[in-house]
């Protein structure tokens, strides 16, 4: 590849700093392909300090004198600052890092309709219909969701979720799109849960970033942020919904099609969290890693595009939305108001948060299977999931708490149970929390409990020599 | 008994409080001359205190009975719907009469009885010692004596009778300082922080007017400075905001004039007086109850209340202080106005901070014996247990206990108890059914023989004191010595588990605490297990070692085989936790969530255009 061209200096002496909590690192600095490296004298620690430079959300430099400063903005939300010395070092640094942190950007086609059973009663999710401004009709379409009722209990009824507003949804016919006619699918009725996506939903994620940054404001000041950023809004309204579709399957025995307009963001948002609503075993580490891999994956969300760039970019977004960031949201929302229920932590969730926004593994490239299989993503780039299933990142990765849980789970919605996921947005600027040294405890006490459990053979065995 | 005219209502219903649907419970309510009662058709009872009823509000008649909405001090909100309209008016001018006691002696306490003798009880008032816990401290000493100026609660009534000051200052600087102090309020010890050698010391407000001096007073602040070998100078921190001291001072009052005292550094720490928090916290309750309530009205509703900016406020003044005592070895000089409200909140926040002892259990207790009961804060007032003037009442304390919550949310595992602990001590302020917070000042306390008519309430706690307990408690940790919060805007959150501690719709719905907790024991008594089965074993080879290992003590081992045992155990307690999270599941049922009002929208038969219009609109709103 051309990554030589775009790297005109290679090394330079930096520091760099990693915020109010972590030191300094002093040392040498080295741009690769696909890395950023800091390597600290060999007097100090061997450790190496490493960025992926797809994580790079926005750059900023600035020189002065004979050396320059590069504050790096990261996806995981992240800021750095490295200090350079020598002003062309840095400037050329900065536009490799500038040239190579981007990607490819592909095209992105909208998805069939994909189907998922659970029980009798079935989670479907699709795009919308293309019924256009001639209202048009499909009879194969139709035929299909019949059959969907007559493969189901007798009586069934289906429901249609869709995560427009009415008025969203009529407008889409004058693009060729819209929403089921109720004379055309007897036994559906159709039901409207706008959500947000797109534009605003992005939006709404930097300002809440924004307002995470400032450690100096008034209370006043964050909390009128707070709610004006709408975030928790979004949480309430994406979680409410998959309430809703899970319930009208567990209580009411109905079918349920989920679509908004192409089927690929706010379509799984609900399907996914209504699957972990109703289904233990996609609360497992096994099964929410399957679920992530088929409704978000292979259901063709546009990772790509969606996660171009994190909150911090200067570019007006175009397809950018941080649709997964909210599903993550809800299932953090939903594992603490259920501690025990999922076999994973927060830390799956910041992972998988991660990346998907910047990773060296291959799960999370591209826009969808179509795209995956033609830059034979599967051969060429390892896998997140054996990553994430190494032993050594267990610790981190699970619940300890974890006790199997065969009910459904049902969230409060209220906004005084939601809380802000501190977790991730303030990953960065709060000091590290005492409460982490907690969860350490909380090992402990776990793994106390398998040692005293595991003690018992030694003893036995001293007693049988008797 | 002769405000009870029904005491028995049938067929009442009892509304959910944020369910939208109408969801209602019916069954019985009782009316009894402590409580009023209600038994669903489950037969769940759901006690009432008269006590803890804040307000009786009769609402207009409905075609199905007549609303009673009972909002009680503890946060519990509860609306009744009873049939006919005359026993609702019978029980509301019941409850109108009953939760307002004219007289202390008409106070529960002064009836309820736990079946102790006196000895019992009098062991039950003992067992907070002052005098023990100024020793703890390390006074008496060198430069800080226990004072007998204020024996008979002559220099000042709200005091109580111990107070510590500098070994130089002599009883006529003590009297001087109090004619020139609020209420005779005079600077008195706090805290003392042995190793720094400094001290937290409390007052009220000077007398200062715009030019006003007094020697004595000025005299009084040195000695305090002089008993601090460490450092010689001392802060004296006003807790009011600047304006607020200003124009106390065309009330004659007001605050120190740095020029007329030596070696103080004065400063403000700017936090609201008792009506504004009362206020504050009204609105906060007005909010957070409403239904159908919308994250940005919740968020826009606690910037406007103002709450969680009070509680920054305190939190942050109680940094100050403890800042001053460990890096700068320096005491330190609290007072607002009268010196019994916000200066309480401050001084025990900052002894909290400093000394770990605050945080376990009984050092809670002891805490609250000090800052607040002995020194005066006016807990009959401020929680309004008599018929009074409503200004005087104020959230203070709970306040105070929010600001502890905040630390324990921060620092989980520096504290001895748990959440439920501050919410049992908040539910007895407010209660009466023990003496400890009855009356304004131990003088009066002492006039109404509160502790041979009434029970302290701390044994109680301390018998429980399981239920208390936090299973992630660190006592030995060194970083936890002295705690410094982060007080950050976005460490404070809204305190669900105490505004809607009754509403457990709104609750996780599982508990890590109750889990940990339970897997600590369970690991403690495996310990056991293991270490009798081998000392077992040891005797078992010894004696094999000595050859008189027979049969019998074979078969005396064999029955507590180790697998056996270890297994039974371990069984039953895995079963527990476990049983335990599906009561709880159990009780999160869909229909208890405000998504559940969609349910009706799947149970309508499919409706016309039209009135599918409106079902939209329904959801959507």
């Amino acid at each position: 590849m051309e990554f030589s061209e775009l790297i005109r200096t290679g090394q330079a002496q930096a520091e760099l700093l990693r915020g109010p909590e972590a030191p300094p690192l002093r040392g040498t600095l080295c741009v690769t392909g696909h890395h950023l490296l800091l390597s600290p004298g060999p007097q100090a620690t061997p450790d190496l300090w490493l960025l992926l430079l797809r994580s790079v959300d926005s750059i900023e430099k600035r020189v002065a004198g004979d050396c320059g400063t590069i504050t790096l903005r990261c996806k995981d939300l992240r800021v750095l600052q490295l200090d350079i010395e020598g002003v062309e070092a840095t400037l050329n640094i900065a536009r490799s890092i500038e040239g190579l942190r981007l990607g490819d950007a592909w095209h992105f086609h909208p998805p069939e309709r994909y189907y998922k059973r659970v029980a009798r009663e079935v989670l479907l999710r699709s795009s919308q219909p293309l019924i256009g401004p001639q209202k048009r009709r499909c009879a194969e379409d139709e035929a299909l969701l019949r059959a969907v009722l007559a493969g189901s209990r007798p009586g069934a009824r289906g429901f249609i979720v869709d995560t427009r507003s009415a008025q969203t949804a009529k407008q889409a016919r004058m693009t060729g799109g819209g929403t089921e006619a109720k004379a055309a699918y007897p036994g559906w009725k159709r039901l409207h849960r706008p959500l947000e996506r797109g534009r605003p939903l992005q939006e709404s994620f930097v300002h809440l970033v924004e307002a995470c940054g400032d450690l100096e404001q008034s209370m006043d000041h964050w909390l009128s942020r707070l709610a004006g950023c709408r975030w928790l809004a979004h949480v309430k309204e994406a979680l409410s919904t998959a309430c809703l579709a899970a319930q009208g399957m567990e209580r009411e025995g109905a079918c349920i099609l989920v679509h908004g307009a192409e089927g690929t963001d706010s379509t799984l948002v609900v399907t996914s969290l209504a699957q972990l609503i109703l289904d233990p075993s996609s609360r497992t580490m096994a099964g929410f890693q399957e679920l992530v891999e088929r409704e978000w994956i292979q259901a063709g969300h546009p990772f790509q595009l969606r996660c171009a760039h994190s909150a911090f970019s200067h570019a007006r977004p175009k397809h950018e939305a941080p649709t997964f960031l909210l599903f993550l949201d809800c299932v953090w929302q939903l594992g603490r108001q259920f501690p025990l229920s999922l076999e994973f932590g927060e830390g799956m969730l910041l992972a998988l948060f991660d990346h998907a926004y910047a990773s060296p593994f291959g799960t999370f490239l591209c826009n969808s299977e179509q795209e995956r299989c033609l830059c034979e993503v599967r051969t060429r780039t390892h896998s997140l999931w054996s990553g994430l299933n190494q032993l050594k990142e267990q610790r981190k990765l699970r619940n300890p708490l974890y006790v199997p849980n065969p009910l459904a789970l049902w969230p409060s919605v209220e906004p005084q149970s939601l809380r802000l996921w501190q977790g991730l947005f303030l990953r960065w600027t709060r000091p590290p929390e005492p409460s982490e040294a907690a969860w350490e405890k909380v090992w402990q006490i776990v793994t106390d409990q398998e040692k005293t459990e595991g003690s018992q053979p030694t003893v036995s065995a001293s007693e049988l020599q008797l | 008994m002769e405000h009870i005219r029904t005491t028995k209502v049938e067929q009442v219903k009892l509304l959910d409080r944020f369910s939208s649907s109408n969801k209602a419970l019916t069954g019985t309510l009782y009316l009894t001359a402590t409580h009023l009662l209600f038994i669903d058709f489950h037969q769940k009872e759901t006690w009432i205190l008269h006590h803890h009823i804040a307000s009786v509000e009769k609402l207009a008649l409905t075609t199905s009975g007549c609303p009673l909405v009972i909002q009680c001090k503890n946060f519990r909100t509860v609306h009744f719907i009873v049939p006919r309209e005359r026993d609702c008016h019978d029980i509301y001018n019941s409850l109108l009469q009953l939760s307002k006691q004219a007289k202390y002696e008409d106070l529960y306490a002064f009836s309820y009885n736990p079946k102790q003798n006196d000895s019992e009880r009098l062991r039950g008032w003992q067992l907070i010692d002052l005098a023990e816990e100024y020793q703890r401290m390390g006074v008496p000493n060198s430069n800080w004596q226990l004072s007998d100026a204020n024996r008979d609660y002559k220099i000042c009534e709200t005091y109580p009778k111990e107070l510590y000051v500098p070994r130089i200052a002599s009883k006529p600087i003590i009297v001087g300082s109090s004619k020139f102090r609020s209420k005779g309020r005079f600077p008195v010890l706090s805290y003392y922080h042995q190793s720094k050698e400094a001290a937290i010391c409390r007052c009220s407000q000077p007398l200062s007017g715009f030019s006003a001096r007094c020697l004595e007073d000025e005299h009084l602040l040195q000695a305090i400075s002089k008993a601090n070998p460490a450092n010689h100078y001392m802060y004296v921190v006003d807790t009011r905001p600047r304006l607020n001291a200003m124009a106390n001072r065309a009330a004659g009052k007001g605050y120190e004039n740095e020029d007329n005292y030596s070696n103080i550094r004065f400063q403000f720490v700017g936090i609201e007086n008792i009506h504004v928090m009362r206020s504050s916290l009204q609105r906060l309750l007005e909010v957070s109850g409403t239904r159908g309530l919308s994250v940005g009205d919740l968020y826009s509703g606690l910037q406007s209340s103002g709450w969680l900016r009070h509680v920054q406020a305190v939190l942050g003044a109680a940094v100050v202080l403890a800042k001053a005592v460990t890096t700068e070895s320096a005491s330190v000089l609290v007072h607002c106005s009268d010196g019994w409200d916000r200066t309480s909140q401050v001084c025990s926040l900052g002894s909290l901070l400093l000394d770990p002892y605050y945080r376990t259990v009984r050092g809670f207790m002891v805490l609250i014996e000090k800052d607040w009961i002995s020194f005066g804060h006016k807990f009959s007032e401020r929680c309004g247990h008599l018929d009074g003037d409503p200004k005087e009442v104020s959230p203070v304390f709970t306040q105070f206990l929010e600001c502890v919550w905040h630390l324990t949310e921060q620092f989980p595992q520096a504290f001895e108890f748990n959440e439920a602990f501050l919410l049992q001590i908040h539910e007895h302020i407010h209660s009466c059914q023990f003496g400890n917070f009855i009356g304004n000042c131990q003088k009066e306390r002492e006039e109404l023989k509160l502790k041979e008519k009434t029970y302290s309430l701390w044994p109680f706690l301390l018998e429980d004191r399981v239920k208390y307990l936090n299973p992630l408690y660190q006592p030995q940790a060194q970083e936890f010595a002295v705690l410094e919060p982060n007080t950050v805007s976005f460490n404070f959150k809204f305190w669900r588990n105490m505004y809607h501690q009754f509403d457990r719709t709104l609750h996780p719905r599982q508990s890590v605490f109750n889990i940990i907790a339970n897997m600590n024991e369970q690991n403690k008594q495996l310990e056991n297990d293991i270490k009798d089965l081998e000392s077992q074993i040891k005797q078992c080879k010894n004696k094999q070692a000595d050859g008189v290992l027979t049969k019998e003590l074979l078969n005396s081992v064999r029955p507590e085989s180790p697998t056996l045992k270890t297994s039974l155990c371990f069984k039953e307690q895995t079963l527990l936790p476990g049983n335990d999270a599906l009561r709880t599941i159990d009780s999160s049922n869909p229909a208890d969530n405000r998504y559940s009002e969609y349910a009706e929208e799947f149970s309508k038969p499919d409706p016309a255009v039209v009135s599918l219009e409106y079902g939209v609109a329904r959801m959507t709103c």
